[in-house]
């Protein structure tokens, strides 16, 4: 920490407006290196004090169970048991409702944004649907689909399809008009148009549905999960809640969590690959 | 102007051309010919509808009234450079050319303009001037009959706006369309124009040539009271 650094921190609150600059810097006692380091330890040792704490009898295995437990089962259902195999169902239902969400959703998105008509048509008649917490509609869902594949399937699917829905149609009206004007001077056909100015023009707002629509998918698939599933990792949770294996039940929680991790960084890897010319994303030059 | 413009073919005729806002007429009964080599600057005072006509050559709006006689595809360089920032500089500029060689075309299209070594590097890299220089790089690979520039160098300092008149000039003695250059510069106009027209009342008010005997400094006082900046019609 620099010596200036430390003079302004120390100015007095009488002093504070003769220099508002050196008043709005924070105190600086860590460097980022430090800062990150801590920012880590910190759930580390949340983790310690639960497993000592469970441990010593503090916290019974019936409320929360010792992360050397979990970890332990975790092991056995994947070497004995069907954690696997219900991590494939689990995955399979969340990717084709995600595919059939999203494809769906993208074409709607791409007609209601380049069309007026399509506009008057669709937009409307989405949007009070949207307004609808697709979760209410989940007694209607098991009516029509029952318990089975469908219904999962269909949830995923609804719940992926409004953030990109919107979030297309949002950014192909967002497209300089400028750019479409210089387009027309240079004498592109309606094709070209949209694969060289509308669509990359809108894939900023198109990939940040995606974004917002894998967590969504990952909401609707823990909530169709529980509901007469057969399999999958929601199965897996119902099943040990009857048998007050709270174990299997945190581990359930744990790798839902982790997938959701590792979706949302393959779209943020995705932004970074197909957005590398935006400032915000790419960063590095070619 | 030499005889062999005098000769050259049309790269625009209008007649009559009007064009309306609403009830407002910005350009009403104005009658335009350019030849093909011809540089043409256009001065006027702002809002009296230069790139409104502009617009109208380059078939981005409609017309109320009269006719324009045009190329089918005129090349427009804005005032803005108007790049893709999602594309690479060669594919800016072969925007709009076929796949079939595009690439090559650009190359060359952009070594015309000092930035053969950048190919593949992203407009945001770029200074306000090198991608000025890319959006007429752009506008040029088309081999355009007519090209259309509205204050194309407004933006830049006086430096590289100087630097942008002789690259200018330059390309287009090579290429030789038809230029209409919309300025509000009357140095620029005399610097780069063979012709120069006023824009006044919706209509070409006066026309001069720069090169034409006397002295360029006269031309600059008639302009500049013309443009109703000084009032003293009379000092030409
Ligand atoms: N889209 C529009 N709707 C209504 N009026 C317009 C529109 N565009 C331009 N005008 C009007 O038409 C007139 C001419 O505008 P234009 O942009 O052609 O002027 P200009 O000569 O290019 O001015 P400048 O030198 O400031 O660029 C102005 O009075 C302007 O207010
Ligand atoms: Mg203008």
């Amino acid at each position: 920490m620099s010596q200036a650094d430390h003079t302004a921190t120390l100015a007095l609150p009488g002093l504070a407006a003769a220099a508002p600059a050196a008043s709005a810097r924070r105190v600086r006692v860590f460097g980022p290196r430090a800062l990150l380091a801590l920012s880590w330890l910190a759930p580390v040792l949340l983790v310690a004090v639960w497993e000592v704490l469970a441990q010593t009898g503090y916290v019974t295995p019936q409320v929360l169970p010792a992360p050397s437990k979990v970890v332990r089962t975790a092991w056995r259902l994947a070497t004995t048991g069907s954690l696997l195999n219900d991590l494939g169902t689990s995955l399979l239902r969340a990717a084709v409702g995600f595919v059939l969400g999203g494809s769906i959703a993208f074409v709607l998105g791409i007609l209601v944004g380049f069309s007026r008509l399509a506009e008057a048509l669709i937009d409307r008649s989405v949007q009070m649907v949207r307004a609808i917490p697709f979760l209410a509609l989940l007694p209607l869902v098991i009516v029509w689909f029952g318990v089975g594949e469908g219904q999962k399937i269909f949830l995923v699917a609804l719940g992926v399809a409004f953030p990109i829905y919107i979030n297309t149609t949002l950014g192909i009206r967002q497209v300089d008009g400028k750019l479409l004007e210089l387009g027309r001077v240079q004498g592109l056909s309606t094709a070209q148009m949209i694969t060289r100015i509308i669509l990359p023009g809108a894939l900023p707002s198109i990939l940040t549905g995606v974004r917002y629509s894998l967590a969504t998918a990952w909401l609707a698939l823990v909530v169709a999960e529980t509901i007469g599933a057969q399999a999958g990792i929601g199965f897996l949770a119902m099943d040990a809640r009857e048998f007050l294996r709270t174990d299997v039940v945190v581990l359930t929680i744990v790798i839902y969590a982790l997938i959701g991790v590792v979706a949302d960084s393959i779209a943020r890897l995705l932004e970074r690959r197909l957005l590398a010319w935006h400032p915000n994303f790419g960063g590095a030059t070619r | 102007m030499s005889a062999a413009v005098q000769d050259a073919p049309a790269a625009v005729r209008v007649f009559g051309l009007r064009r309306a806002y609403g009830p407002r007429v910005v350009i009403d009964r104005l009658d335009l010919t350019i030849r093909r080599g011809e540089f043409v600057a256009l001065l006027g005072e702002s809002g009296c509808g230069k790139t409104t006509l502009l617009r109208a050559l380059a078939g981005l709006d409609p017309i109320d009234g009269g006719r324009i006689e045009a190329p089918k595809r005129p090349a427009v360089v804005f005032q803005e450079p108007r790049l893709l920032p999602w594309d690479s500089l060669w594919r800016n500029v072969a925007l709009g050319l076929p796949a079939e060689g595009a690439r090559e075309k650009a190359a060359a299209a952009l070594a015309e303009v000092g930035l053969g070594g950048r190919l593949d590097d992203w407009p945001r890299n770029l200074s306000g001037g090198q991608a000025q220089r890319v959006a007429l790089a752009r506008a040029l690979v088309q081999q355009p009959e007519l090209l259309l520039l509205d204050e194309p160098f407004a933006a830049l300092d006086a430096l590289t706006r100087i630097r942008m008149h002789v690259l200018v000039k330059d390309l287009v003695a090579r290429h030789r369309p038809g230029v209409l250059l919309v300025t509000h510069d009357v140095a620029e106009a005399i610097a780069l124009a063979d012709r120069i027209l006023v824009m006044r009342g919706g209509a070409i008010a006066a026309e001069h040539r720069p090169s034409a005997p006397g002295l360029p400094a006269a031309t600059r006082a008639t302009l500049l009271a013309e443009l109703g900046v000084i009032d003293d019609l009379k000092s030409a």
